[in-house]
């Protein structure tokens, strides 16, 4: 498992990542933290002929603070994440990052490059919908801007054009009264899930403002509008829940080669009940 | 056996202690020598194209493009590479009726894998083959595929071997007793049920690989080779290629581990050898992961239909079962893929004291990847085929499972005697095992804090295993079969100048710790401080001739020779001490590098300054005087077919009603192995196998789609257990030592993986019990369970 051979570099501004990627004709690629990027190429299921390295760029680094929201650039790692008090005021990303894979893998994947791949099982898509973030993208026409919600398309596919870049994602910080869920099923610690759940409310008796993205149960995060109404306004009991789940009939769940579809739907329903129990406790 | 009794109660004895293996530093420091980090002058890289079908005719292969690739060197179809080889035949005198088709490295006209190679590429470097492997044009017609062993023996099944007739490769049939006499009785209750254990591979860390270098100027080929028979390799290289067995040398320097998974006839091994020749320059090739999962043997695969009959007072009265396993297209070279059915005839109900038995197996061919000898061989099939069987029997009559092993496992006193089966065994210790097993896990206050959790409706399940594992095995196990197999082992220890003691054997370390048990063993019985000795292994050329380390032998036959070649030379050692120092040896003894004063432990002279007088002046010696500071020794075992040791383990999970999971919350493993030589070791080999078997029990299988496509090739797919879900595993010893050697000790390599998923069948049937569910299916996966409590 040798990738093919392919050109690197690595561009000091976005600009010049811009320029690089719009010289290429669809044939460069961002390179990120390279821990789904290299393994891609490595079992030649992707070929770029050029790699551009995005971890010269100071543009797609670092946390900060602006207003209510807090803006994570591209290439902030889930290590930085982890490190930095400023998350502290979104908890539902603290909550979910031990969960991400492992150190290793931490210490290189970055939030970014979990966005733009848009893998179905991961947990940045679904909490960044959950959020209500706001997608960040720069290309050869100038920035713009995509809210989550309709940022992933399907499998491995975004709004994000092959000669943009995405430069940060803002995230709103918790506001008072605001709670949050998270559980996934997994076998071992740190795989992908075999379905989560995210949950934002505002209110718990009753439930207020709810949001609930769910991750590896379909081709890409979602959420789903009837779901969420169904539950709001109720306690969150047992009896609101099962009331509620059949409105998930409006996600496709997919089966494979650990559970089938059906599973995957009860998983669904069993991760949102614990997320939501251990959020009303 | 008669010998040097006192060995173990010497003064520097190392024999029993918890030494630290002194590769250790070296390994963590990165200074390991695997076959990848062989750098060697001219050295050209190997990759394979490799059917993609399970079952396909070979129309024509176009390699003009890959031919004019950048930096390719060669390339070899199945054809090229026939013309170079002879073919092999994975079949044994002794295994009688077993057939398989002759094979060659490459497919030549018809692939019968999905993963079988079809061409081989040799590039100035892997990504240069592996582009050029792209390049290649395959024209394959697609045949119709056998993958159901439960449908490949019927009459209008495709047949993998037309010249056969049928699928069957293997077939056998055990009796003893009248099971349907017994099982008919008055009062006797018969429990039938059909267990199903998934394809599983070993996953070692260091893939296989080889770099073959071939010096035309001597008729040289020289094989790296990341495994675990160096001698066999040379044979069969010797054999195939048709070179002089001198001429072939075989060096196995660090093994990241191996499992049973590195013993066996590899096509794109033997392929690089033949490359290496043909190009006349050094080939490496390194299988990558993908490749591993498709092409490293595979195991287990049985189908086992089985039944026990018990009396109300608890009396096993027989065990009836069938096995149907897959094998794959061929019998694996030269161990043949029998192997593990005829040990599960062998092993089932082994630890019971059994009137009745009767089992038949049949081994088939399909278009799967070969199965082979993998971790304890047919052992977790036949332990949970009978503990599994008894625990469920014990359900029936409402008899309490260790109460029921009590009453029918074979009373310590009653050795040596045989199995149903014919096995003869000697110096086991099952009842003692399960006493001291219910003690450490505290066996009633688990069962109390069940009933408690119950309650809660938390789902927590007690299971056991008794069990026995085969090891040290003698010449009955493959030489007498006709497999250039070696079952005895050399050892060679010999005084250096300095004092030192350096030796060499002919087992191989493959990360177990081999290396250090060898340096106790020499240390000790020779008497030299164990920082003092070098350890040689993994060289045809530099060691003596053996069988090399599998089947639980390392320790207690390896074991033995050294011991023996150790005491020898401190014999021969002695004699001159004697002549020098004017006294008699047995007024002599050494201890910590020095010649002492057998009765006070006074030093009289280094083994250094013996040494150097027998080497550098040896005119300070009476002429008539011959010393020999060099002693080679030999052992196999004979009185027994195989050395058998025992244990019995025990579970404790919990599972997860509502998402099928399973967490396993602790595991006991009590394991007599006869002596045990280093107690860190044999811990943590019990520990790695149990975390084997527990990744057979829960996690790992091979999947294969109705086509014969295998679905799950990288580490996310096919999952493997990890440190964090893995539970404390509290390991005790039982040591009753081998009658069969002096050392007295026993294998211990794979008790763990062979007992461990009896165990927690077990333990996960007697969670979902009060349910009214239960799960004879392995791994016991998620959905799985899920399946087993809807049925329920
Ligand atoms: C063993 C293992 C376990 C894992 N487990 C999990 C898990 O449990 N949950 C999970 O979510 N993930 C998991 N991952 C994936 C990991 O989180 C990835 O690192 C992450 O999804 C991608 O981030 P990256 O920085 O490595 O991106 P890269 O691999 O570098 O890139 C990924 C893709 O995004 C593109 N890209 C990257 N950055 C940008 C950008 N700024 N603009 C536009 N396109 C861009 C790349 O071109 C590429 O197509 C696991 C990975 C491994 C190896």
């Amino acid at each position: 498992m040798k990738a093919p051979d392919f050109d690197y570099c690595r561009p000091g501004t976005l600009a010049e990542a811009l320029s690089l990627l719009a010289g290429a004709d669809g044939e460069a690629q961002p390179l990120a933290g390279g821990q789904s990027l290299m393994p891609m190429m490595n079992f030649r299921v992707a070929a770029p002929e050029i790699l551009v390295d995005l971890a010269g760029i100071p543009e797609l680094r670092g946390i900060a603070r602006q207003g209510d929201m807090l803006r994570i650039g591209a290439m902030t790692t889930y290590r930085e994440l982890q490190d930095d008090p400023a998350l502290q005021a979104v908890p539902l990303i603290a909550m979910a990052l031990p969960h991400i894979a492992h150190d290793a893998v931490r210490n290189r994947g970055t939030i970014g490059g979990s966005l733009a791949l848009a893998d179905a099982a991961a947990e940045m898509p679904a909490l960044m919908m959950t959020l209500n973030a706001v997608i960040e993208l720069a290309g050869p026409d100038g920035p713009r801007e995509v809210p989550a919600t309709e940022f992933f398309l399907g499998y491995y596919e975004t709004a994000c054009e092959p000669d943009e870049l995405l430069v940060a994602v803002r995230v709103p910080v918790a506001q008072p009264g605001e709670v949050f869920g998270f559980h996934e099923l997994v076998q071992r610690h740190g795989d992908y899930a075999m379905a989560g759940v995210a949950i934002r409310a505002t209110g718990v008796a009753p439930i207020a403002g709810l949001a609930v993205g769910f991750f590896g149960v379909s081709d890409r995060a979602l959420r789903v509008p009837a779901f969420e109404e169904a539950l709001t306004g109720t306690d969150g009991s047992e009896a609101a829940i099962a009331a509620a789940l059949p409105k998930l009939d409006a996600i496709e769940f997919e089966g494979d080669t650990k559970i089938s579809a059906e599973t995957r739907r009860h998983y669904a329903g069993v991760a949102l009940k614990r997320a939501l129990k251990e959020m009303l406790a | 056996m008669t010998g040097p009794a006192t060995i173990f109660d010497r003064p520097n004895t190392y024999i029993g202690k918890p030494e630290p293996r002194a590769d250790a530093a070296r390994l963590l420091q990165g200074r390991g020598r695997y076959v990848d980090d062989l750098n060697l002058p001219r050295m050209v890289h190997a990759a394979f194209v490799r059917s993609p079908h399970a079952h396909a005719r070979i129309r024509a292969i176009d390699v003009t493009e890959a031919r004019a690739a950048p930096g390719v060197l060669a390339v070899y179809t199945g054809a090229d590479i026939a013309a170079e080889v002879t073919p092999y035949v994975g079949t044994l005198t002794h295994m009688a009726g077993l057939r398989s088709a002759p094979q060659y490295p490459l497919a030549v006209d018809v692939a019968r894998w999905q993963g079988e190679p079809l061409v081989m590429v040799v590039a100035r470097s892997r990504a240069q083959a592996e582009d050029a492997c792209d390049l290649i044009d395959a024209d394959l017609e697609e045949l119709e595929a056998v993958c159901d062993q439960e449908t490949a023996l019927s009459p209008d099944s495709p047949l993998i071997h037309e010249e056969f007739g049928s699928n069957l490769a293997w077939e056998r049939l055990v009796e003893a007793g009248d099971v349907d006499t017994a099982f008919a009785a008055p009062g006797v209750t018969v429990v039938e049920r059909t267990f199903r254990f998934g394809r599983h591979t070993g996953v070692t860390l260091e893939s296989r690989g080889t770099v073959c270098d071939y010096d035309p100027s001597e008729n040289q080929l020289t094989m790296y080779y990341s495994g675990q028979a160096p001698h066999m390799m040379q044979v069969i290289l010797s054999k195939h290629l048709g070179l002089p067995e001198e001429d072939v040398r075989v060096i196995s320097n660090d093994v990241g581990g191996s499992f049973g998974i590195k013993i066996h006839t590899y096509g794109d091994e033997i392929a690089a050898a033949v490359a290496a020749r043909m190009l006349r320059r050094p080939v490496k090739f390194i299988a990558d992961r993908m490749e591993s999962f498709m092409t490293d043997i595979h195991a287990r695969d049985h189908v086992v239909t089985a039944r026990i009959g018990v009396t109300a007072e608890g009396n096993i009265v027989g065990i009836d079962m069938d096995d149907l396993t897959g094998i794959g297209p061929f019998s694996m070279y030269p161990r043949t893929s029998a192997i593990e059915c005829n040990q599960v005839l062998n092993l089932t109900g082994a630890p019971y004291a059994l009137q009745n038995y009767r089992a038949r197996g049949r081994v088939v061919f399909q278009n799967k990847m070969l199965m082979c000898q993998y971790r304890a061989v047919g052992h977790p099939i036949a332990m949970a085929v009978a503990d599994g069987l008894l625990e469920e029997a014990g359900r029936a009559i409402g008899m309490d499972p260790v109460a029921l092993r009590k009453k029918n496992l074979m009373a310590d006193d009653s050795y040596p005697r045989q199995s149903a089966s014919g096995m003869k065994l000697d110096d086991l210790s099952h009842q003692k095992a399960i006493t001291k097993l219910t003690e450490i896990m505290d066996y009633d206050a688990l069962r109390t804090d069940q009933a408690e959790a119950r309650k809660r409706g938390v789902y927590r399940g007690i299971g056991l295993v008794s069990m026995v594992e085969v090891t040290n095995p003698s010449p009955m196990f493959y030489g007498i079969g006709g497999a250039p197999i070696a079952s005895q082992d050399g050892a060679t220890a010999r005084l250096d100048a300095g004092g030192a003691l350096h030796v060499a054997s002919s087992i191989t370390e493959q990360g177990q710790g081999t290396n250090a048990i060898l340096a106790q063993i020499a240390a000790g019985v020779f008497g030299v401080p164990i920082d003092r000795v070098r350890v040689t292994t993994g060289d045809t050329r530099n060691v003596p001739y053996g069988g090399g380390t599998w089947a639980s032998r390392g320790a207690g036959i390896g074991g033995e020779a050294m011991l023996q070649a150790a005491h020898a030379l401190r014999d021969q050692v002695l004699e001159v001490a004697g002549t020098l120092l004017q006294t008699t040896p047995e007024a002599l003894d050494i201890r910590d590098g020095n010649v002492v004063d057998a009765g006070t432990g006074a030093e009289r002279m280094t083994l250094a300054d013996l040494a150097r007088t027998v080497y550098y002046r040896g005119n300070e010696l009476p002429s008539d005087t011959k010393p020999e500071l060099i002693a080679t020794r030999h052992y196999r075992v004979t009185d027994f077919p195989f050395v058998f040791t025992n244990g019995a383990m025990a579970a404790h999970v919990e599972v997860d009603i509502e998402t099928g999971f399973v967490k396993v919350l602790h595991f006991w493993a009590v394991e007599d192995c006869g002596r045990v030589i280093n107690p860190m070791l044999v811990d943590e080999q019990v520990r790695g196998g149990v975390v084997q078997g527990i990744g057979g029990a829960l996690y790992e299988e091979c999947l294969y789609s109705p086509e014969g496509q295998l679905l799950n090739t990288t580490m996310a797919d096919y999952i493997v257990p990890m440190a964090a879900e893995m539970p404390d595993i509290t390991v005790a010893h039982i040591e009753t030592p081998s009658k069969t050697s002096v050392l007295g000790a026993k294998g211990a390599g794979e008790a763990g993986t062979g007992g461990a998923p009896a165990a927690i069948l077990n333990a996960v049937n007697d969670a979902l019990s009060p349910l009214g569910a239960s799960l004879w299916q392995m791994p016991m996966t998620p959905q799985r369970v899920l399946t087993a409590l809807s049925e329920g």
